[in-house]
């Protein structure tokens, strides 16, 4: 065989730019949008459905919407839009509930503290974590149950069956979020345990609190629990719901928690144990920090999913954001053919927006915790 | 079979009178039975080891080699006979394992690193965790250790940034900061490229000629020629067959040992 046929090289190929047409704008239409007929084929029924759907939104939203300021004749009129005006309005009400108008700077007080506190807390960059999270955790929680609990330093007492709106949507869920993380690691960890009674116990739970809907469980605490009580004692309606929500909330979590277990290898376990460490120690240091990050997207999915549980209080009356929106859209002074719609659209917006950003949060999250061991 | 250099093999040799007590037991298993379910894995396991020695355990896969030597720091429980590791003796009492444990250092086929911390947060974890150690002290300790085992300059990095081989001389690294009397080694280079294979046992030979009593589970017989004072061998769950080196190697006395190393050494 010559020289020729041999499949030799005497000198390295140096990398040089890929063909023209391969990158940039056009390439890439052509690429998402028009690769095939049957691809332009679904590109134009797209556009023709946007062309269809969007100006009938727009001009509900904003087009022919009645803007704050706007009255209610204007939202009467024919043809009228979104009554943002209304939202404007009863704005105060689905943010406070009935809370005192008077005292509204107590509950301002606790959203700004608690904003304060929460974002430098979920900051990684953020100085002095151990104080920010014991402010957190322990003291914002006594601070703010008193301040808007009041009947201390002269502050009036203003009973839970008075506070409503985003602000009991955001207890109930915080509370819900934050006491159901360490229930649900214990529960999922205690699912694992060689301790025959420890297991039981948990499966037991997680497989009772799992197999009841959250409004039977809102239900019972509301209404079964008081019969089962002495007479004379009564616990909170609020506080019910928060154990109710708190309990039902940890049992899927701890499932969630669970799946990140098992899917470490035993090696983890393994070389903990020969290194002389202790099951406590072990499980804090090696395999909780794992385990939790592998199933940081199913956490969050149930912390969105209790989010947007919270409004099932509303059947037990608890005034939360959905339920002063339905209540406030039978106000007649207010009264027009989109007023009920407009609240509807308002509400879905707030929880969103909430979920959405837990959503962006994790996300980052999941990619700043990797170290790239995925091999 | 072995892919150490020749200045080691000098290396070990040189060294290979080394104190090895007599009167000094290390681990002392005796009359030891396991099961895993109605599967008899050990089998009347007799075996001293004594302050010094290194054994290298060889053997057919499934033979129970690496059952045996999980056995010694209770990652694996027996079911009869005794085990003593340094005067303790393995029972149910976690106190008593964790004791043992601290004492025991383990080197295993795949790392085990723990791969959301650095690798110097893989070192002074334990030593700081289990020992009380000052961390400033337990990093100097891990930065000694690293660049004994030659990465010194990987300290910041994760494990999942380092090679087979480097993973491997890091857990051996985090073995060692424990300070432990005895090192239990389960196929260290079993699971590594064949280039670098050499760089793990180097670290093994100079650990050996330290006076480290060690139980090796391995493959590299080229290591068990330098470095081991005794090599035993398994098969169906019992030791088959014990001897020096150079008289198991040149001599091997039982059918089952001769097959086995005709096997392995082409």
């Amino acid at each position: 065989m010559t020289m020729e046929h041999a499949y030799v090289r005497d000198s390295m190929v140096d990398a040089r730019q890929p063909p023209r047409g391969t990158d940039g704008p056009i390439a890439w239409l052509r690429r998402s949008l028009f690769a095939s007929p049957s691809d332009t084929l679904l590109t134009i029924l797209g556009m023709l459905f946007l062309l269809w759907a969007v100006p009938p939104i727009y001009n509900f939203l904003i087009g022919h919407a009645v803007m704050p300021g706007g009255t209610v004749k204007e939202c009467r009129a024919e043809g009228a839009g979104a009554c943002w005006a209304y939202i404007y309005a009863r704005f105060n009400f689905f943010i406070y509930g009935f809370y005192p108008i008077d005292q509204y700077w107590r509950p301002n007080i606790v959203f700004a503290l608690g904003a304060a506190l929460i974002v430098p807390l979920l900051m990684p960059s953020a100085p002095f974590k151990r104080i920010n999270a014991v402010l957190f955790f322990v003291v914002f929680p006594i601070i703010a149950f008193y301040l808007l609990n009041g009947g201390v330093f002269g502050m009036r007492y203003v009973p839970t069956e008075q506070w409503g709106g985003l602000l009991v949507t955001l207890i109930i869920s915080l509370v819900g979020i934050i006491c159901s993380i360490p229930i649900g690691i214990l529960l999922a960890l205690g699912r694992q345990s060689q301790l025959p009674i420890i297991k039981t116990l948990s499966v037991m739970f997680i497989e009772l609190w799992r197999a009841v809907p959250l409004i039977t469980v809102l239900f019972m605490a509301s209404i079964m629990l008081p019969l089962f009580m002495p007479t004379g004692t009564t616990v909170d309606k609020l506080l019910r719901a928060l154990v109710g929500v708190t309990l039902f909330s940890s049992a899927y979590l701890a499932e969630t928690v669970r799946g990140g277990l098992q899917a470490l290898p035993r090696g983890q376990y393994e070389a903990g144990a020969s290194l002389g460490l202790g099951y406590w120690k072990r499980t804090y240091f090696i395999i909780l920090p794992q385990a939790l990050k592998h199933v940081i997207p199913g956490i969050v999915n149930n912390f969105i999913a209790l989010f947007k549980d919270t409004s099932l209080v509303s059947i037990v009356g608890i005034f939360d954001l959905l339920n002063t929106v339905q209540s406030a859209s039978s106000d007649i002074n207010w009264s027009s053919p989109t007023q009920a719609v407009t609240g509807y659209v308002f509400a879905a917006a707030v929880f969103w927006v909430f979920c959405f950003a837990m959503s962006r949060y994790s996300l980052w999250m999941e990619r700043r915790l990797d170290t790239g061991h995925k091999r | 079979m072995s892919q150490v250099s020749e200045s080691t093999v000098e290396r070990a040799t040189g060294t290979s009178q080394m104190t090895v007590s007599d009167t000094d037991v290390a681990i002392d298993v005796i009359g030891m039975h396991k099961w895993y379910g109605d599967f008899h894995v050990l089998r009347d396991i007799n075996l001293r080891v004594m302050r010094g020695e290194r054994i290298v355990i060889a053997g057919p896969s499934g033979s129970g080699k690496s059952t045996l030597i999980r056995c010694v720091n209770r990652l694996e429980e027996h079911q009869e006979g005794q085990i003593i590791v340094n005067g303790t003796e393995l029972t149910a009492d976690l106190k008593r394992i964790d004791e043992v444990r601290r004492e025991v250092g383990m080197v295993f086929q795949h790392f085990n690193l723990f791969p959301h911390l650095t690798i110097l947060q893989n070192l002074t974890l334990a030593p700081i965790w289990v020992r009380g150690i000052p961390k400033a002290e337990a990093e100097a300790t891990a930065m000694h250790y690293l660049e004994r085992v030659k990465i010194p300059e990987q300290a910041n990095k994760f494990p999942g940034q380092l090679s087979g081989g480097q993973q491997q001389r890091v857990a051996i690294a985090r073995s060692l900061c424990m300070q432990p009397k005895i090192m239990l080694f389960d196929e260290p280079t079993s699971a590594l490229d064949p280039e670098m294979v050499k760089e793990v046992l180097e670290v093994m030979i100079n650990l050996a000629e330290d006076g480290m009593t060690m139980i090796c589970v391995t493959h590299e017989m080229g290591f068990a020629r330098q470095v081991a004072n005794r090599v035993i061998f398994m098969d169906q769950g019992q030791i088959i067959e014990q001897n020096d080196p150079e008289a198991f190697f040149s001599a091997p006395q039982h059918e089952r040992t001769k097959l086995f190393l005709s096997q392995i050494l082409h």
